[in-house]
């Protein structure tokens, strides 16, 4: 304590408030997350960081900017949320609070981590690689409003209940593709971003067990963080999933996710959007190398959709099922057609696929020539070599 | 709760209806406004004329100064409104989604700022 009451300018009062608030954290923090190694040094940085905070506050509210953030802070202090010991029911209506479409969509996320998943405000600004203060913004603003406009802290009534989880799962995913994207930022704590939304979604099927929809998207986000140690290779690059190697995959987490896969997709008929993706990773999963894939299964579950979540992309995915499964003509076909429309013109993918199309097709000066636009487009380097190499062969 | 329920519509939407189509958009109004203050949630609801018959006043050094107006900058106009006494905002969210003008407008729904009396 003589060290931060030194570091305080010799404030003792102060020091000693600042250690009991860092105890506070400890005894909050240390049995959920473990004991850190230097324990005794994390309740000063704790302390220090909090002292910081309380100085800022006092300071901060003596111009009129912060008098309103104030006058927020009081509007929101009523609302329940900021403890872990909830009831389900409690937790449940928060979730649904924190993703209300009335709510901006920018604040959704952040809010959920803040008040469903219990993160803090630093952990949550590092995880979306935002200014702390923009974080702390968006959360008064939002909870201000939850407050202020009357979002009904409580499970929506039956006939909105599937537009409104909809849209929790879809924060959900939101949260879960920031981190394994891992298009930005420091990967661990991306990782960490990932693991949490898995948290979060477990939860939410834990809330609402007979929902197929939580279930289906928990078993697609094991399934695709089940491959988290092959997606990325030595030099730190994206590792394309027919080059993974398959040992390198997590059975114990892909284990857990397929009885969720089948109670989501026989839960209800027909099935919905998540239950079906999970149902098509469960497949890969499953399959112990690239050529023992079940792409038939795979072409009518993309089929299926396509039917209950029509896209571009979907059927861009059952046209690339389809050649594997009946052939590179019958793929061709669906692809062209999906060219023609002209939605997907920008997206690489396009005409990555109909390019090994026309390769296999033996048509190679048109699949350079897709290989070239694929290339124009590919901003991953991984896939950047694979376009690359692929292209040079066409030239032999 | 309170909320005020705004009704903003294009004013021309209106003007391109038929004898029949304005009597099917009235009727449907009609039923609207019954269930309203039939479900006890709202005891005041107005429809307003056209923007074209509008007055705005600002003080000008202790006289009123009146100009007509104010003019569109958008094409959708307050054409109406209800004040809702409701739970929360899912119901509120409920009746402005029965409006009809939902299909051919906008809803907007602001609570009340309530005053505490003293």
């Amino acid at each position: 304590m003589a060290i931060l009451a030194g570091a305080l300018g010799g404030d003792v009062d102060r020091a000693e408030e600042a250690v009991q608030d860092a105890y506070a954290v400890a005894l909050d923090r240390w049995p959920r997350d473990g004991v850190p190694s230097t324990p005794a040094a994390w309740i000063l940085t704790t302390a220090k960081r909090r002292a910081i905070d309380r100085l800022r506050r006092e300071a901060s509210l003596r111009d009129k900017q912060a008098l309103l953030a104030r006058e927020l802070e009081d509007a929101v202090r009523d609302l329940p949320g900021e403890d872990e010991a909830m009831i389900p029911d409690e937790r449940l209506g928060l979730v649904f609070a924190c993703c209300h479409p009335a709510l901006a969509p920018e604040a959704q996320v952040p809010l959920t981590l803040r008040l469903v998943g219990g993160l803090t405000v630093p952990e949550i600004a590092r995880a979306l690689l935002l200014p702390e203060p923009t974080v702390a913004q968006r959360m008064v603003r939002a909870k201000h409003k939850i407050r202020v406009s009357g979002i009904p802290l409580a499970e929506p009534a039956p006939d909105a209940l599937a537009d409104r989880l909809a849209a929790v799962l879809a924060v959900l995913y939101l949260i879960f593709n920031e981190g394994y994207a891992a298009t930005a930022g420091d990967a661990v704590v991306r990782e960490d971003l990932a693991g949490e939304a898995i948290r979060l979604a477990r939860i939410v099927h834990l809330l609402l067990p007979d929902e197929p929809e939580p279930a289906g998207l928990l078993a697609l986000m094991l399934l695709h963080h089940a491959r988290r140690a092959a997606r990325v290779g030595a030099d730190g690059d994206l590792v394309l999933l027919e080059e993974q190697d398959r040992e390198r995959w997590d059975r114990a987490m892909i284990g857990q996710a397929l009885p969720l896969v089948d109670r989501a997709l026989t839960l209800r008929r027909p099935p919905g959007p998540y239950a079906l993706q999970s149902a098509i990773a469960a497949i890969h999963a499953q399959a112990a190398r690239p050529g023992a894939t079940d792409w038939r299964q795979i072409a009518l579950l993309y089929a299926e959709l396509g039917r209950v979540q029509p896209s571009p992309v979907v059927t861009l995915n059952q046209a690339v099922a389809v050649a594997m499964a009946d052939g590179p003509a019958k793929g061709l076909h669906l692809i062209d057609a999906l060219a023609r429309d002209g939605a997907l013109d920008r997206y690489h993918l396009l005409h990555a696929a109909r390019a090994d199309l026309l390769r296999r097709l033996g048509r190679p000066a048109e699949a350079a020539a897709a290989y070239d636009r694929a290339l124009e487009l590919a901003t991953l380097p991984a896939e950047r070599r694979f376009l690359a190499r692929r292209r040079a062969e066409c030239e032999g | 709760m309170r909320y005020l329920l705004l009704i903003y519509t294009d004013q021309n939407v209106y003007a391109g209806m038929n004898e029949d189509e304005m009597q099917a958009d009235m009727a449907k109004w009609w039923d609207y406004d019954g269930a309203i203050k039939g479900a006890g949630v709202s005891s005041l609801g107005e429809a307003l004329q056209p923007t074209t018959t509008a007055t705005t006043v600002v003080d000008d050094g202790g006289k009123p100064l009146v100009t007509d107006g104010p003019f569109a900058e958008t094409r959708e106009q307050l054409g109406g409104f209800y004040l809702l006494d409701v739970e929360n905002l899912d119901q509120a969210i409920e009746w402005a989604h029965k409006c009809p003008a939902a299909t051919y407008g906008k809803v907007e729904l602001r609570p009340i700022q309530e005053f505490e009396q003293g």
